[in-house]
């Protein structure tokens, strides 16, 4: 408990360093965008191939379901938008990108914490939080609900494909489905998590990347920690910004 | 000139540095010795901050580092030069853009100046035209120098090198040794080396000080090092049967 307590100091601590002006904005700005690259955009292929699979199985499940003929057909679109806006796209993919992007950042930052480049950083008068870890969280911030809306979309259609392959719905039936008693605010709910979990994620695996101690055995295990505490966390999140969005 | 006066630290029980002073002079090649777990590198963060001192002074031309504020200390920190024992080069960079790095971070300069400043660092410690090679693709060597290239772009006050030999071949050592002692002389700046390499403490040595247990046991030059009587001294200089051998002709030709 003495140990979490202390860890969760640390983080916070961490985290008011990092809020610091950056030494250079045009350095700043190319990191951002560096980091965009390396966490948004080499994220998409995994995206689109969970996005549709997830997509298409909500679909296909929901289908095979539908036994009771007082439910109308379209409730298999009105299903699949739903649990795909509401839950599956932010948290499945975003626990996925903890274990992607998280595992990522915190053995990058790891490495460079004992080969001693972030001393290096330090001596130079870098503040080596803000220069390596700023970026990463803006960059998380910004294309998350980016990868998330992505999801979302490739989600739909992959249940769109599945139906018509195995023959269970027609486009014009999903579509009105897709489109029936549709709230602006799904959306908003949805991208608000996305922001909290890119955010938790990135700061999460920085943090045990930058205070990882030892040699590469111990950079595997502040990866493996960075995974599992992001993850413990978006859950947690999840829930409580359940509760403060949806039930308010 | 940076001072070092009445240092403690301990990590919990571990007393690592009790009572340590020592002055590291201007122009001069400062060497830091002892064996291992004496305390050298303890005593290198702790100069550059990476380590808080438990109490007493660390003053860099009369500037007091340990009650500075951290802003005030990455000020002085743009004057100082380091040279890590791995090197501790951004893998991800180019030769170019390591050694161009502390000068994208704090100057105005243009490109083209800082390209000029990045070639005469690389000529300087004999690298010229490896601007596009990776630290990866580098031997051990060769990262050591690209490190002190990188140390002296911004033209700095004080340098530091922690094990600059270590992992090196003979010549390659002698090389680096003389960059080390080449820079001092010419930018007539403060450096300290913390190095295990007797090599090293006899050709550059012009202050060295001599760590054990903690404690500043001993204050000499390169000459003195190898006449002195402190048992302690001896034991370190005078490791292997061979170099006691040395010593015994020494002792014999007296």
């Amino acid at each position: 408990m003495k140990k979490i307590l202390e860890n969760i100091g640390k983080y916070c601590f961490m985290l008011w360093v990092i809020f610091s002006k950056p030494e250079k904005f045009s350095i700043f700005r190319k990191r951002t965008f560096q980091e965009m690259q390396a966490i948004g955009v080499n994220s998409l292929p995994i995206v689109a191939l969970m996005s549709v699979f997830i997509g298409g199985v909500i679909a296909l499940q929901t289908a095979s379901n539908m036994d009771n003929p007082i439910l109308p057909d379209y409730t298999i679109g009105y299903i699949t938008r739903s649990s795909t806006i509401l839950e599956l796209s932010p948290t499945i993919i975003s626990l996925i990108l903890a274990g992607k992007v998280g595992s990522n950042v915190a053995s990058e930052i790891g490495t460079m914490r004992i080969t001693e480049q972030i001393d290096a950083l330090e001596i130079m008068g870098v503040n080596s939080l803000t220069f390596l870890v700023l970026p990463k969280i803006i960059a998380a911030i910004i294309f998350f609900p980016i990868l998330i809306t992505f999801s979302m979309t490739l989600a739909i259609l992959g249940g769109w494909i599945s139906l018509l392959l195995a023959d269970l719905s027609n486009t014009e039936t999903y579509v009105l489905g897709i489109r029936y008693f549709f709230k602006v605010g799904d959306i908003v709910y949805a991208l608000t998590k996305t922001v909290v979990f890119g955010f938790l994620i990135v700061s999460i695996s920085s943090f045990y990347g930058y205070y990882a101690k030892g040699g590469s055995l111990d950079v595997g295990r502040s990866s493996t920690q960075a995974i599992v505490s992001s993850s413990v966390a978006i859950l947690i999140a999840n829930f409580l910004l359940t509760q403060m969005i949806l039930l308010a | 000139m940076i001072e070092v006066k009445n240092v403690f630290k301990s990590f919990g029980e571990n007393k690592v540095l009790n009572d340590i002073s020592a002055d590291f002079e201007k122009g001069k090649v400062n060497i830091i010795i002892g064996t291992s777990g004496s305390g050298k590198s303890v005593l290198a963060k702790c100069i550059v901050g990476l380590h808080e001192v438990d109490s007493g002074q660390i003053l860099y031309d009369g500037r007091d580092f340990t009650k500075m504020k951290v802003e005030e200390r990455r000020e002085i920190r743009k004057e100082i030069g380091m040279l890590f024992q791995g090197s501790a080069l951004f893998d991800s960079m180019t030769v170019e853009e390591n050694v161009m790095f502390p000068l994208t971070m704090f100057t105005k300069m243009s490109r083209k100046e800082m390209l000029e400043r990045v070639n005469f660092c690389l000529e300087r410690v004999q690298l010229t035209g490896k601007n596009e090679l990776y630290p990866a693709e580098c031997s051990g060597g060769m990262q050591k120098r690209i490190g002190i290239a990188r140390a002296i772009a911004m033209k700095p006050k004080y340098l530091f090198c922690d094990e600059p030999n270590s992992g090196l071949d003979p010549q390659t050592s002698i090389l680096i040794d003389a960059l080390i002692r080449e820079i001092t002389y010419e930018y007539d700046i403060t450096t300290i080396v913390i190095t295990h390499d007797m090599n090293s403490v006899i050709e550059i040595g012009d202050n060295i000080n001599f760590l054990h247990q903690g404690f500043n046991w001993w204050t000499g030059n390169n000459k003195e090092i190898v006449t002195t009587d402190n048992p302690e001294v001896t034991n370190f200089v005078y490791a292997s049967d061979f170099m006691k051998q040395i010593r015994g002709k020494m002792v014999s030709d007296k």
